[in-house]
């Protein structure tokens, strides 16, 4: 269950709207079944969910705002805050568990100086713990971006944090 | 390419089986699961692309995943008339050297896990064995004798790993798609019924249900009939729903079409989880082929039979594993669960009869059909037919998917199988059941492994996760681990479960910290019970089930945090420390060099000191020293 949170309204990024309207009409059919995939096409789009595109999705697609809240709070992979460039997904699965995903997740806590669910300053990081991506055998595991880490161990975590960040500085300067 | 009659069929099956077992090329299959690519699989595969591209004699594929994901990425390579090899550890830096070693007929035994006797699927005994003239190769063991395979019998895993997943020709050259035909030309609704429930099949999601009596149920029910796969495997530890979705998917299209038959519905849905995005694309290209041979659309080779199969991804909530908030989450709505009074067969997705069963469900129906109900409830115990899919994960060796006939050990799983624990460390218990199952500890390894069996020492089959642990794994640490995670997961409808659960973890977590209590594990027991008897849905009647089998059979533990404030295995921050151990320190320096608190002291070879003030018990020294010397306190 979460915690409710307030819908974003600071430093927003400009919403496209007539890229909600393909998303809703075009890949969606204006289907009310269809919220939860319009919402994670937004997500995918902005990293995150906008008020305003969600308030544009209201009045498109008729569903009461106070709705579509209840929806991006109820399941976890929304976000309704801006998240960070790189996204850490420490898995805490069972499986990663009894490994010691804890300690890993407590090594990213203290090398990022954030604590799970937050975003660093730089807004280069975010940190998520999730319900097993599935790679049990290789645990603990943890997913940046789109990439699998497994095996890892936590005297690995700043070698493979800081090779991200570099990456962003690289993709930044050129 | 359009399939209208088993002749249809059997013309591309016959094409396409050479194309499998009779390549004229070299060809390498690359695993490449979720968990092949997490091993490195995908840069192996493009590394290989890339060496060999153009040159006529080598074919590089892709496959799923043949189970033992310890020794990923494995790569098979194959030509006809010689053995087919399976290679495991193949990295970037190995794959081009064994395909080179494979042409020149070199072997290094170090890279082999085994070699194929027999690559056929259980449906096809009626084509040639293509080894069947192949020499072996000397003094290399085959794969169906590698102590990890030998006691396995695929059914729902018969085509990960064999096949490319995105190829429905190799699904076809297979046996796939045969059943369906039989089934929608040979066999009256209540006839498919009849053999499902002939087969003994239960559900594979977690409930046990029988499939037959669910199917049989539904299609008694007037009204639009919604066929419904849950591939929203939510239970952390286990994946094979994950490896057949990625390895297999046409398996499931192909189960979900027999039960339309059977149902007599015309659309389908695919519930998948978000958090499996190759599952997701590897279905949609299934979907997208099986439409492009009219497998699914308007009339079905070319018979007055239609449907179709809409996927649609979940968002993160492990409580739309639970029938009714999975539809409710189809419907694009928050995933609340509902009571039962009224069945999902009944009205489910809708408000319309809905028949939901989970990927490792419909993948075994195409095998049933064709083979027969009788045949299925051969494999198996009493009451539990045919082989399970388990997920042998956590402190184990061997770790990987095995698919057993039901009525196998735990010992035959963990230690003939699993290969035991790593490091020399003891066994302590094995979970099953994901959030809602037990601890089973060492004293009941001889147990057969069926519904009832597991059910008898509390716990439960589930989706068929078994996470080994061992002496470093703490069993109050375990509870409240599954305890917290439900609590984050429970939708907070019913106050049994959204209250209770919470308390417990309370409780918990006091233990764990070092202020738990007299009287503890009896109000533990007292609010389990509670929350099994009066929760709404099945997360919340089972949520108890992690803490009440640990405080069964392990409640030293428990008194150990309780009454000496200590925890034996070394996890609880607040009950141990960590100290070295005089006599086996050989003042490596290892742990003062990984230390990052730099609280190790300790000149080259002399005896090292921890400086408790500022150790932070992140474990780091000890897992890295080599010589047991860094001690649990």
């Amino acid at each position: 269950m979460n915690v409710a949170k307030p819908l974003h309204v600071g430093d927003h990024q400009e919403i496209d709207f007539m890229e909600l309207d393909h998303i809703i009409e075009q890949q969606f059919n204006n289907d009310k079944e269809n919220l939860i995939m319009i919402l994670q096409a937004i997500q995918r789009r902005y990293n995150y969910l906008p008020r305003p595109a969600l308030k544009y999705v209201s009045e498109k697609m008729l569903v009461p705002l106070s709705q579509i809240y209840g929806v991006g709070t109820f399941y976890s992979s929304f976000s309704l805050e801006p998240r960070g460039k790189n996204i850490i997904s420490v898995c805490l699965g069972t499986a990663c568990h009894v490994r010691g995903a804890h300690k890993i997740r407590e090594r990213i806590e203290e090398t990022l100086d954030i604590s799970d669910g937050e975003t660093t300053e730089d807004k280069q990081f975010s940190l998520e713990s999730v319900r097993c991506i599935g790679c049990c055998s290789l645990g603990p595991v943890v997913k940046i971006n789109e990439e699998i880490h497994g095996r890892i161990t936590s005297d690995e975590v700043g070698k493979v944090l800081g090779h991200y960040a570099e990456k962003s500085i690289a993709e930044q300067d050129s | 390419m359009r399939i209208n009659s088993p002749a249809d069929l059997m013309e591309i099956r016959e094409a396409y089986s050479k194309v499998l077992y009779f390549p004229e090329f070299t060809k390498a299959n690359i695993g490449m699961a979720s968990c092949g690519i997490a091993a490195g699989a995908r840069t192996s595969y493009q590394k290989a692309i890339k060496e060999f591209l153009g040159e006529n004699g080598v074919q590089i594929c892709q496959t799923g995943c043949i189970g033992l994901c310890e020794k990923e990425p494995l790569v098979e390579i194959l030509k006809k008339g010689k053995p087919r090899v399976i290679y495991k550890h193949v990295t970037e830096d190995k794959i081009c050297d064994v395909i080179h070693d494979y042409m020149d007929g070199r072997f290094d035994k170090k890279l082999i896990l085994g070699q194929m006797r027999d690559p056929r699927s259980l449906l096809e005994e009626r084509v040639e064995d293509p080894l069947g003239k192949v020499e072996p190769l000397a003094e290399t063991p085959f794969l169906e004798d590698v102590p990890f395979y030998t006691k396995q019998v695929k059914i729902a895993l018969r085509n990960c790993g064999y096949i490319n997943p995105e190829s429905i020709e190799e699904y076809i050259a297979r046996g796939g798609y045969a059943a369906f035909l039989k089934a929608l030309f040979k066999m009256e609704p209540a006839e498919i019924i009849q053999v499902i429930k002939e087969s003994g099949l239960r559900g594979r999601g977690g409930g046990g249900f029988p499939t037959g009596i669910k199917w049989e149920s539904c299609a008694s029910h007037d009204g639009e009939r919604y066929i419904i796969c849950n591939a929203d495997e939510g239970d952390p530890g286990a994946y094979m729903d994950r490896c057949i979705l990625e390895g297999d998917p046409h398996s499931i299209l192909e189960g979900m079409l027999i039960a339309a038959i059977a149902i007599g519905s015309h659309h389908g849905f695919i519930y998948v989880r978000n958090e499996y995005p190759l599952a997701v694309k590897r279905l949609v290209n299934a979907i997208k082929r099986a439409r492009d041979c009219g497998l699914l659309g308007e009339n079905i080779a070319d018979s007055d039979f239609s449907f179709d199969i809409k996927i649609s991804t979940g968002a993160g909530a492990f409580v739309c594993g639970e029938s009714t908030a999975l539809m409710a989450s189809l419907e694009g709505k928050v995933g609340r669960p509902r009571a039962k009074y009224i069945h999902t067969v009944q009205k489910g997705f809708r408000n319309n009869p809905s028949n939901l069963n989970n990927v490792e469900t419909y993948a075994n129906v195409p095998v049933i059909i064709l083979k027969g109900g009788a045949w299925f409830s051969k494999l198996g115990t009493s009451e539990s037919k045919g082989t399970k899919v388990f997920s042998l994960v956590g402190k184990v060796k061997n770790t990987g998917l095995v698919e057993v006939p039901m009525g196998i050990t735990l010992r035959e799983i963990v230690f003939d199988m699993g290969n035991g624990i790593p490091k020399k460390k003891k066994f302590k218990a094995v979970q099953t059941g994901g959030p809602s199952g037990g601890c089973i500890p060492e004293r009941f390894l001889d147990l057969p492994v069926d519904y009832q069996k597991l059910a008898e020492v509390g716990s439960i089959m589930g989706s068929g996760g078994m996470i080994v642990m061992d002496e470093d794994n703490c069993m109050v640490d375990v509870a409240r681990y599954f305890l917290d995670f439900l609590k984050e997961e429970s939708c907070g409808q019913c106050n049994p479960c959204r209250e209770g659960i919470k308390r417990m973890l309370e409780i918990l977590s006091d233990i764990c910290e070092g202020n738990g209590k007299d009287g503890d594990i009896e109000l533990l027991e007292e609010l389990g019970g509670m929350i099994q008897k009066f929760s709404l849905c099945g997360l919340g009647t089972s949520a108890p089930n992690p803490a009440l089998t640990t405080m069964k059979y392990f409640r030293d533990e428990y008194e150990a945090h309780i009454i000496d404030k200590k925890c034996p295995a070394g996890v609880c921050k607040a009950l141990f420390h960590y100290e070295v151990d005089a006599e086996a320190c050989t003042g490596c320096q290892l742990c003062s060099l990984k230390c990052p608190q730099e609280a190790i002291i300790g000149e080259k070879k002399q005896l090292h000191e921890i400086d408790q003030g500022k150790c932070i018990k992140c474990g780091i020294c000890y897992d890295a020293c080599k010589f047991d010397a860094i001690v649990v306190k």
